[in-house]
């Protein structure tokens, strides 16, 4: 008989199983937390699209809470996404900076033209290496970084009305107020 | 090689086979590669390469994936190889970056230290209960009257 | 309206295997004979209706009927007849299907072959079979039907993805569903025996030619897909610890732990616990890789499409099959019973210490494979658990292991004594060093690589050195060809798959310590050196397939000046899924292979290839090869088809469980 709790582990080692990969069912495997939250934004320094003379350095930045967006002409999602970026720019009161990330002058210009500029201005990243140093993996993605420079959060993949509304634009408003 | 049944296209049919021709060098050309010079850089390339995770494959490493990013990845290992880093460096300088989940050998911290211990402890507590049963029973056994008869048992 | 008889007749399936589920497990339970007797016609209708549903969704892939939606997504017509069949199973739910074909398989195979068991426990053992493929077909007719039509029908498929279409994709799944499927025999064998309380020599006489059976299909299986992956991928891996790969290590780990536990529970009555938990842990093994290939709680290329949904049914028809037989053992554990004791020093004991390295092994492998969604779901963050973490804590528990695997086959049953055991042994000892100090100084090896080759001399020297001790133990002047004819199959099985264990861990060790990978690019005319080799780019051109444009070239491989292999890789654009591919170029030898593949090729015709060697490749192959052909030259020898003789438990220290046992049965 003093064998007989031995005899249920089994069961309940399997129960906790069951019940981990339950919650596995839950998460999106395919999102990765990024290890720059509450680190200074990592910096750079390229070349403006819509000022070809100058260049941009996050530090630039400071002062004021702010929006880094990775985009690409080449993508579809970043296409889509637009829309929420515009009403992310307009209701935050934010200056959302985008990065554009391994494409081309001409091909970003044109496709600002065609689809619309939300962004209060645009830095070229044709190499990427920007894009490696804030942990870029995919397009778009989207940075919140805070008055000192600090990066908050990020979302990987197209902004939806509703990312906005209930994960963007409260961050921002808190960071605003202090 | 097998056989696949293919047939050879000879010259001159066609431009849809020129066409084709091209797309497929397109496809198949990347940044073009000049010979490379270096084996020992490069082993020590493809050697961190293989213990680096491919961010947007499904489980592949750096150096099984020919990904855009993996690419610029490798690229940025071999440059910071060449300039005189080490691997550990390099390791950190992407995990600052893209988090512990860009090493296919996990670190050894407090939420792994279950990972690498148990594999250890596993076997170890199965001989440590294995060895207190044999202990209980031959306890019992020497309290048993009767004493075993010996008797080799061929396979 | 063909596709619809299918369908029907896997709607039709459900309730007869219910009935097979249930119906003679009441019989069994009442003592009604003619309740027990329907299981055998039950199993047999099921058998007949599973193979028609499965038949019709193979002539709908061969007649490229797009209007079922499943044939769309996976077939194409310029794909060829053979990778339309495959197509079948190129997908989540005709692969499902084929699982459980292949279960309604082994059920009128053990229904037509257990006519020699006693009625009761032969209906126990087909109602567990029944109820779990109920559940399967269940579940495929709840969300994962490969009969569902899609109007308008396609005038066109999407194509098999190109990375399945090849040979191996025709034979790797359904060697590697026989072995995962055939562990139910097992598994419901063990609960047959939990429900009856009957742990005799009929219970295991009767599991163990089914249980190899599994295991060496399981092991076919999984050197297809090694194999196949080995040419297919293009960049010479073969094993990658891969989270769908360890799905199917895992059963196979625990399946050789479990076929070494059967034969002491059969030849010595000993190891039932083991044996029981084993069975239920191999299939429920089987189960959870069927889970998380198709689940999508694990990342991995071989994955299924994933689909939480589907994912949350699969868990929880896991969670029931398994909590119940675990349930099982737990409430009827007293009646198992302890088989006879043994010495600490003697074969027992040793298949002992190998059962727990086993189930270690397998423990640490799953450990690995789902700790990162451990983590991620207690929200400790992301890692990634790979190759370098699996090859780091696996080798310590093989290396005790593959001594000891030497070490058993020569030591007695029950006591064995030290002085025997080392006279036996002494020799293969040494031969084995002088194995290792050899190789090691000859081919500048790594300690833990000269100690690899030993180990594989050890265990081949032991496997030989045994069948050479069988063979010398006949009488004198009989003739060598009956000496090896007299030799038992079951005996050829050990030395088959010992050998094979051998070859295997000698080829492993020797590959990767003396693999090598050389870049070259070259112009047509042009060569190149690498390693003892030069490889001479002779001419390109391309290629039209059935359904894809190739761009190939000819490589000459020379070594001292002669031509000694012609190597052609391609690079391929498969036209329907707008996918390329690479495929290497192999030239397989003895003693080492060359695997050249094509990296790139710029605009200005320079073909960049890496040419990997890497020695004693086919060893690999030829080694796991062996271990198959052991079990299944183990699975069907004759002593285990023979009726077992009723005998006592042991000869000496019978323990009072036994006795009741056999005064009760």
């Amino acid at each position: 008989m003093r064998i007989r709790p031995l005899l249920g582990l089994p069961l309940v080692a399997f129960a906790v199983l069951v019940l981990l990969l339950g919650r596995g069912l839950q998460l999106d495997a395919h999102e990765l937390p990024s290890p720059l939250i509450g680190k200074p934004a990592p910096a750079f320094n390229l070349q403006r699209l819509d000022a070809p003379g100058t260049r941009f350095v996050p530090a630039q930045m400071r002062g004021k809470v702010w929006v880094l967006n990775v985009w690409a002409s080449w993508c579809a999602p970043c296409r889509a996404e637009l829309p929420a970026v515009q009403a992310l720019a307009e209701g935050a009161r934010v200056s959302v900076v985008g990065l554009n990330y391994k494409d081309s002058a001409e091909g970003a210009r044109e496709w600002l033209k065609a689809n619309g500029n939300p962004y209060a201005f645009t830095a070229l990243d044709t190499q990427g290496k920007a894009g490696i140093d804030w942990g870029v993996y995919g397009v778009p993605e989207t940075f919140v970084i805070d008055q000192r420079g600090v990066v908050r959060h990020k979302h990987t993949g197209p902004l939806t009305p509703e990312t906005v509304r209930k994960e963007l634009l409260p961050l921002i408003e808190r960071l605003n107020r202090g | 090689m097998a056989e696949r049944g293919v047939q050879a296209v000879g010259p001159g049919t066609g431009a849809w086979a020129r066409r084709a021709g091209a797309l497929l060098l397109a496809l198949a050309a990347g940044a073009a590669a000049a010979a490379l010079p270096d084996p020992v850089l490069e082993a020590r390339v493809a050697r961190l390469s293989e213990e680096l995770r491919c961010l947007v494959c499904r489980n592949q490493s750096l150096a099984d994936s020919d990904a855009e990013l993996a690419r610029d990845l490798k690229r940025e290992l071999r440059e910071q190889l060449a300039a005189g880093r080490s691997e550990g460096e390099v390791r950190d300088y992407l995990v600052q970056r893209y988090g512990d989940f860009v090493l296919y050998r996990p670190p050894l911290k407090a939420s792994t230290a279950l990972l690498w211990i148990a594999p250890l402890l596993l076997p170890l507590a199965g001989l440590a209960v294995l060895w207190s049963r044999w202990r209980r029973a031959r306890g019992e056994d020497d309290e048993d009257a009767a004493p075993v008869q010996g008797g080799e048992g061929a396979a | 309206m063909i596709p619809e008889l299918g369908h029907f007749a896997l709607i039709l399936a459900l309730p007869l295997a219910l009935a097979l589920g249930v119906l003679p497990l009441l019989g069994a339970r009442y003592g009604s004979a003619r309740l027990m007797a329907v299981a055998r016609p039950a199993a047999l209708a099921q058998g007949l209706c599973m193979a028609l549903a499965l038949g019709t969704l193979v002539h709908a892939f061969a007649t490229t009927d797009f209007s079922v939606r499943y044939v769309a997504e996976h077939a194409n017509r310029t794909l060829p007849l053979h990778y339309r069949v495959a197509g079948t199973w190129g997908g989540h739910e005709g692969s499902l299907l084929l699982w459980v074909g292949i279960l309604a398989g082994w059920i009128v195979a053990v229904a037509l072959g257990s006519r020699g068991l006693p009625r009761p426990f032969a209906a126990r053992v087909l109602a567990v079979l029944g109820l779990v493929e109920a559940g399967f077909i269940a579940f495929i007719l709840l969300g994962s039907n490969p009969f569902e039509r899609g109007w308008p029908a396609p005038a066109d498929g999407r194509d098999l993805n190109p990375l399945l279409q090849d040979p191996g994709m025709v034979l790797h799944p359904p060697l590697l569903y026989m072995g995962y499927v055939g562990f139910s025999v097992a598994f419901a064998f063990a609960l047959a025996a939990l429900i009856e309380g009957r742990f005799d020599a009929v219970w295991t006489r009767w599991t163990r030619p089914w249980t190899l059976a599994a295991w060496a299909f399981l092991t076919g299986g999984i050197l297809l897909g090694s194999f196949w992956a080995y040419y297919e991928l293009g960049w010479g891996g073969w094993w990658f610890w891969d989270a769908v790969e360890n799905a199917s290590l895992m059963p196979w780990l625990a399946g050789t732990a479990l076929i070494h536990s059967l034969a002491v529970s059969e030849k010595r009555g000993g190891f039932r616990h083991w044996t029981v938990l084993l069975a239920i842990l191999c299939f429920s093994l089987s189960l959870l890789g069927t889970f998380l290939v198709r689940s999508g709680v694990l990342s991995s290329v071989h994955a299924f499409a994933a689909d939480p949904r589907r994912g949350a049914l699969l868990l929880a028809f896991l969670a029931v099959v398994v909590g119940v037989s675990l349930a099982l053992y737990g409430w009827r554990a007293a009646q198992v019973g302890a088989g006879p004791r043994f010495a600490p020093f003697s074969r027992e004991s040793l298949l002992l210490v190998n059962n727990v390295l086993l189930v270690s092994a397998t423990a640490t492998v799953l450990l690995g494979t789902l700790y990162p969604l451990v983590l991620d779901a207690l929200g400790l963050g992301r890692i990634s658990v790979g190759a370098p973490y699996f090859e780091a804590v696996i080798v310590p528990l093989m290396l005790p292991l593959l001594f000891l695997l030497g070490v058993g086959p020569f030591l007695a049953w029950k006591r064995a004594e030290a002085g025997t055991a080392w006279r036996r042994l002494r020799l293969l000892l040494f031969i084995a060093l002088d194995v290792a100090v050899a190789a090691g100084v000859a081919l500048a090896l790594s300690p833990l690589a000269a100690l690899g080759l030993g180990l594989a001399a050890w265990v081949a020297g032991s496997a030989l050195w045994q069948l050479a001790q069988r063979v010398a133990a006949a009488p004198a002047r009989t003739p060598i060809w009956r000496r090896l004819r007299a030799v038992p199959g079951g005996h050829w099985g050990l030395v088959l798959a010992h050998l094979g264990v051998g070859v295997f861990v000698a080829g492993v060790t020797l590959v990767k310590s003396l693999e090598s990978a050389h870049d070259l690019s070259l112009r047509p005319g042009e060569s190149g050196r690498a390693g003892a080799y030069v490889l001479r780019l002779v001419d390109t051109r391309q290629e039209r397939g059935p359904n894809y444009l190739a761009a190939q070239a000819r490589f000459e491989l020379l070594r001292e000046g002669r031509v000694v292999a012609e190597l052609r890789p391609e690079k391929r654009f498969y036209v329907a899924r707008q996918m390329p591919m690479t495929e290497a170029a192999i030239d397989r030898g003895f003693t080492r292979d060359v695997y050249l593949s094509i990296a790139e090729i710029t605009p200005d015709q320079r073909w960049i290839v890496r040419m990997h060697l890497k020695p004693f490749m086919g060893w690999i192959w030829a080694g796991v090869l062996l271990m198959a052909l052991g079990g299944a030259v183990s699975a069907a020898d004759r002593r285990l088809r023979r009726a077992p003789v009723a005998r006592a438990e042991s000869a000496c220290a019978p323990s009072s469980t036994s006795l009741a046992n056999a005064a009760v049965s």
